[in-house]
């Protein structure tokens, strides 16, 4: 394992808003290796979506990134024109939006909106022939019949749609793929087919993917590695069979505490109270401390520092010691 | 036994399609296709199926918000001791009596209020229209509620508007105008499923706390197994319009017996990377109910299916034991 | 889901404030009036950040100042009544000027033909080509005593204009009020109850839109005497059934589809309670805007029927084109400016102010279309 794939070396991003700043990514750092799949959970307005929209530089018009780089393969992506950009996106890094089921345009073909993303990567321009074989392979491989790439995006139901942007963000043989919510509008049986799909996909492919979901069930079932991020701060990153068996940031630990499962103990232990902060005023220093049952004096005025507890696991919070084992009661 | 509190009884609903000659509907999609269950009173139901298996629909018949094409809904009271009383078809003043017994929390908290309304208007809105107390009685009335629901002081909220409330603080306010008029039914449509996650568990114990204070029965729709694990005493499949199994919560969960609830089951994911899950073993994709055979509505997508299923009707529920019912015609009686 | 620009905002400050007034015992008006005031605020503010939509507001604001004007004058003495009053007015001691009889015209202002001896009595009949005739300069052209100068009959112009304003404000806000009720209120029932009903008033609205508005006004105006309300109340029911209800039926019914609706009615609401208590309210806003551009509209009609003098009006901007053009001084160049520009100018500019006010409060109300 050489030189990671993509390095993102504390981002911070802010949106420019008529009442304020919006601090929406403060100081966030993780790699990838090329063929890992790693997965971005938390709640909305944690940045998750920002950092996804920030790898391909899709960001809103407000959005500025104040500090901190993006490297892929080496190169900073932040600091690359916009045709330079163009030439990575798609190529090197696509990606999979949410709500991607209404990412088609009525009125083409679905097959066509593919050769179009094609068209506008590959240099040369692939003959007729060439781009009709690839579509082929591509719907192949994410298990929609051929022929239905002549059909117009009505014709499809919503998982076939959903397997069709997946197809589309493989198009042009990108070495990342972005999967923004890929499955939230889903049926939870068409979900498990999908997420079967894409890691499927993934090994066959060798693949990074960044899966980035607010359900951390589904970031359990298709993620090697996962990020907990609150409030636009990365909070804790580990192997995801690590970071499940014992979390160590009291934010992950609740938030595991706090979801339903149909499997374990039936009524949970642990709700979270308040709400997320509102990030025109985040609260200083650690901003989960407002909400943290293990919160110190501390953590209201120094703000932690990532810390490796071993075996790739790492977690920003003075107190980590403090939290107990998953299951365990808490005062 | 005391009498259920609700008993809902061959409900119907039919969608016409087509229109042939004469604008007479020829094709109907069978949303709701008569099906039986009963809630007892305190207890609450988990409706759970997947988009397009009729629980929403039915939820809606069960408020009478949309008419049922046949059956009956019967609606007995809180202490299980009066009659039976067929809501399916009432109208006028009864109807006002009605609403008072039944309500609903709906899904999407931020529009189901009107958003040039205060949260004292929302709230003490099933009490001005069907005009109970006075101005001032309304008045302690909802702080009242809103005390009950977590959102204190309730000076400070009565008078805000939706757009300066979090998702779960109008959610709350949901929760506070369904309970105002003290129904002993409540019907809930995914309360939860557009929240945060870490706000969900605690708008669900809310809600259970009320259950418990108030003796409030709810139908809980959800299309989220873990959800419907967490909050119903039991719990009802449905698909394409039927339910194909029914019982206590834990006892289905831990020993799914039809191919959809198993098929269910393993696909739901689990926040346990080291769980193995089964395989989903189903065929095929989403299908309609357009005036369907009688055969058993699971037969297309069915791994196991056998002769005998597309020969016979669509199988009814059968008591497997310990408060376990499933509509298959593969599924032998326990011992 | 993370659109962080939407978040709500908790404005704790004003909360409080209502808070206190209602533990005070403040009855439920006094609150209602507190939050009125409170998002009154608010929508100033946004409808402020917009220049154009201010400049409209200025504008309508000075032509409200000018209405109310001539009460001040002529009640401090300024303006006597017998000279100014735009109808009956006659200045008394017009300015003369000298004028040449020639055979042909070339200057209208100094000189005279044959036709104008045979019009005006005031000319002596044995004026010879040559000669010169002083007679009353009459349109009189702006001085320090008429601002804008003199219509033909010799009234003040700039009182007329003042005047004209009254009768287009009023014009505007009858005709609006009545389009306004009575669109949202055929929109709201027909896009609650549907069916037989909705298709009736559509019908009735694609009627209404076919027709050519100002033809029919032009004919309804040949065959009875126009009094400005009696305008005012046409165009209000042709526009309120008309195009404006299918606008506001079709906002009806994205709100009817909305689950508080469907709340209200779980929660006991009849149909009356839900449509004026619910849809009503919510698409008030954009019945407001559309009054702004319903006075648009009727100014520019009572102007165009005033001057093709089919409106039973004693002053009027569109009037006052009028008896510029049958006096024959509409086609002279600009020699008679003062005839017709203000006129002209007053309508153009209080129409544009009120589409002006209008496209500003879109902004106010559609959150989408706000810059951020």
């Amino acid at each position: 394992m050489s030189r990671p794939l993509l390095e993102v070396d504390h981002l911070v991003m802010n949106y420019k808003t008529e009442k304020g700043d919006v601090s929406a990514v403060e100081d966030v750092t993780f790699t990838l290796h090329s063929g890992e799949s790693l997965g971005l959970v938390g709640e909305s307005g944690c940045g998750k979506t920002s950092i996804a929209m920030s790898l391909l530089r899709l960001v809103a018009e407000n959005a500025v990134f104040k500090s901190g780089e993006i490297r892929l393969e080496g190169t900073n992506l932040l600091a690359l024109s916009e045709e330079e950009m163009r030439q990575r996106r798609w190529n090197d890094i696509s990606m999979v939006f949410q709500g991607a089921m209404n990412a088609w345009n009525p009125v083409y073909r679905v097959g066509d909106q593919i050769r179009e993303a094609m068209d506008l990567h590959f240099r040369p321009r692939l003959s007729t022939a060439e781009s009709n074989d690839r579509i082929d392979r591509l719907f192949n491989l994410v298990g929609l019949n051929p022929a239905m790439a002549d059909r117009y995006p009505h014709e499809f139901s919503g998982g076939m749609r959903q397997r069709a942007i997946i197809a589309m963000a493989l198009s042009c043989d990108p070495k990342l793929i972005i999967a923004d919510e890929p499955t939230t509008a889903l049926d939870v049986i068409v979900q498990d087919q999908i997420l079967q799909e894409l890691k499927k996909i993934q090994a066959e492919l060798g693949m990074s993917i960044i899966y980035i979901s607010h359900d951390i069930a589904v970031i359990a079932e298709v993620t090697d590695t996962i990020g907990v991020m609150y409030a636009g701060k990365l909070v804790e990153i580990g192997p995801t069979s690590e970071v499940f068996a014992r979390p160590r940031h009291p934010y992950t630990f609740l938030l595991l505490s706090s979801t339903p499962s149909v499997t374990g103990p039936r009524r949970k232990l642990a709700p979270l109270e308040g709400e997320p902060p509102n990030l025109l005023d985040p609260p200083p220093a650690c901003r989960f401390h407002p909400r943290c049952p293990w919160a110190t004096d501390r953590c209201r005025t120094e703000e932690p520092k990532a810390e490796d507890i071993g075996g790739g696991h790492l977690v920003a919070c003075w107190n980590w010691q403090e939290v107990p084992e998953i299951g365990a009661m808490i005062k | 036994m005391s009498q259920p509190l609700v008993k809902v009884d061959q409900l119907t609903k039919l969608f016409p399609v087509s229109r042939g000659m004469f604008r007479k509907p020829i094709d109907f999609i069978h949303a709701v296709d008569g099906i039986s269950f009963e809630i007892a009173p305190g207890e609450s139901l988990g409706l759970v199926g997947e988009s397009g298996c009729g629980k929403s629909t039915t939820g809606r018949m069960l408020v009478r918000l949309a008419d049922a094409t046949s059956g009956q809904i019967l609606l007995g009271d809180a202490d299980g001791s009066d009659d039976l009383v067929d809501v399916a078809h009432i109208d006028g003043s009864d109807m006002g009596k009605f609403r008072r017994r039944v309500q609903m929390i709906f899904q999407d908290p931020y529009e189901s209020m009107n958003p040039r309304r205060t949260v004292f208007e929302t709230i003490a809105e099933p009490l001005s229209v069907q005009n109970i107390g006075t101005l001032q009685e309304r008045e302690e009335r909802v702080s009242a509620m809103l005390k009950l629901v977590g959102l204190s002081p309730p000076e400070t909220f009565l008078f805000r508007y939706p757009h300066e409330l979090s998702g779960g603080q109008r959610q709350r306010v949901a929760i506070a105008r369904a309970l105002v008029l003290d129904p002993s039914f409540v019907v809930a449509d995914e309360p939860t499923s557009m929240l945060d996650v870490s706000i969900r568990i605690s708008i669900m114990d809310l809600m259970l706390k009320l259950a418990d204070e108030f003796n409030v029965s709810y139908l809980y729709i959800t299309h989220d197994l873990a959800v419907a694990r967490y909050m119903c005493d039991r719990i009802a499949v449905m698909y394409l319009g039927k339910i194909v199994e029914i019982g206590d919560t834990e006892e289905i969960l831990g020993n799914p017996l039809h191919p959809y609830t198993r098929a269910l089951l393993s696909a739901v994911p689990v926040p346990d990377p080291s769980f193995k899950k089964p395989d989903v073993q189903i065929l095929g994709g989403i299908t309609k109910a357009i005036n369907p055979p009688a055969r058993c509505r699971f037969i297309e997508r069915c791994p196991f299916s056998q002769a005998i299923c597309e020969v016979e009707d669509h199988p009814p529920l059968e008591d497997k034991g310990g408060d376990h019912y499933v509509a298959c015609h593969l599924v032998e009686k326990t011992a | 889901m993370t659109d962080l620009i939407e978040r709500p905002e908790l404005p704790e400050g004003t909360a409080d404030e209502v808070a206190q007034k209602a533990a005070r015992g403040a009855s439920l008006w006094r609150i209602r009036w507190t939050l009125f005031r409170r998002s009154a605020r608010s929508n100033w503010k946004l409808f402020r950040a917009n220049r154009v939509g201010l400049a409209g507001l200025v504008i309508i604001a000075i032509w409200g100042l000018a209405a109310i004007l001539p009460t001040i004058f002529f009640a401090t003495g300024y303006w006597t009544n017998t000279v100014y009053n735009p109808v009956t007015g006659l200045e008394r001691n017009p300015p003369t000027i000298t004028v040449t009889l020639v055979a042909e015209k070339t200057d209208p202002l100094r000189e005279i033909d044959l036709r104008d001896m045979l019009l005006d009595q005031r000319i002596p009949d044995d004026l010879q080509i040559g000669e010169t005739f002083d007679r009353p300069l009459q349109p009189a052209p702006p001085s320090l005593r008429h601002w804008l100068g003199t219509d033909p009959l010799g009234r003040d112009i700039t009182s007329q204009l003042m005047h004209g304003a009254r009768a287009a404000f009023g014009l505007g806000a009858i005709a609006a009020t009545v389009t306004v009720v009575i669109a949202t209120i055929v929109g709201s029932i027909s896009a609650y109850f549907g069916g037989a009903l909705d298709s009736l008033f559509m019908r009735l609205a694609d009627l209404l839109i076919m027709i050519p508005a100002l033809a029919v006004l032009i004919v309804l105006g040949a065959i009875i005497r126009f009094e400005l309300w009696h305008l005012a109340l046409v165009i209000g029911l042709l526009g309120g059934f008309g195009g404006t209800a299918i606008v506001l039926k079709s906002q009806a019914l994205a709100v009817k589809v909305k689950p508080f609706i469907d709340a209200a009615r779980v929660a006991g609401g009849g149909h009356a309670h839900i449509i004026f208590s619910h849809l009503v309210p919510n698409v008030m806003p954009l019945s407001f805007l559309y009054m702004m551009f319903t006075v648009t509209a009727a100014i520019q009609s009572e102007a165009t029927l005033s001057f093709l003098g089919l409106l039973n009006v004693k002053t009027s901007w569109g009037l006052m084109i009028n008896l510029a053009n049958t006096e024959g001084y509409l086609l002279q160049g600009g020699t008679y400016w003062w005839l017709v520009f203000p006129a002209g100018l007053a309508v153009t500019l209080l129409a544009a102010a009120f589409f002006l006010v209008g496209r500003a409060m879109d902004e106010v109300i559609n959150p989408r279309l706000r810059r951020r």
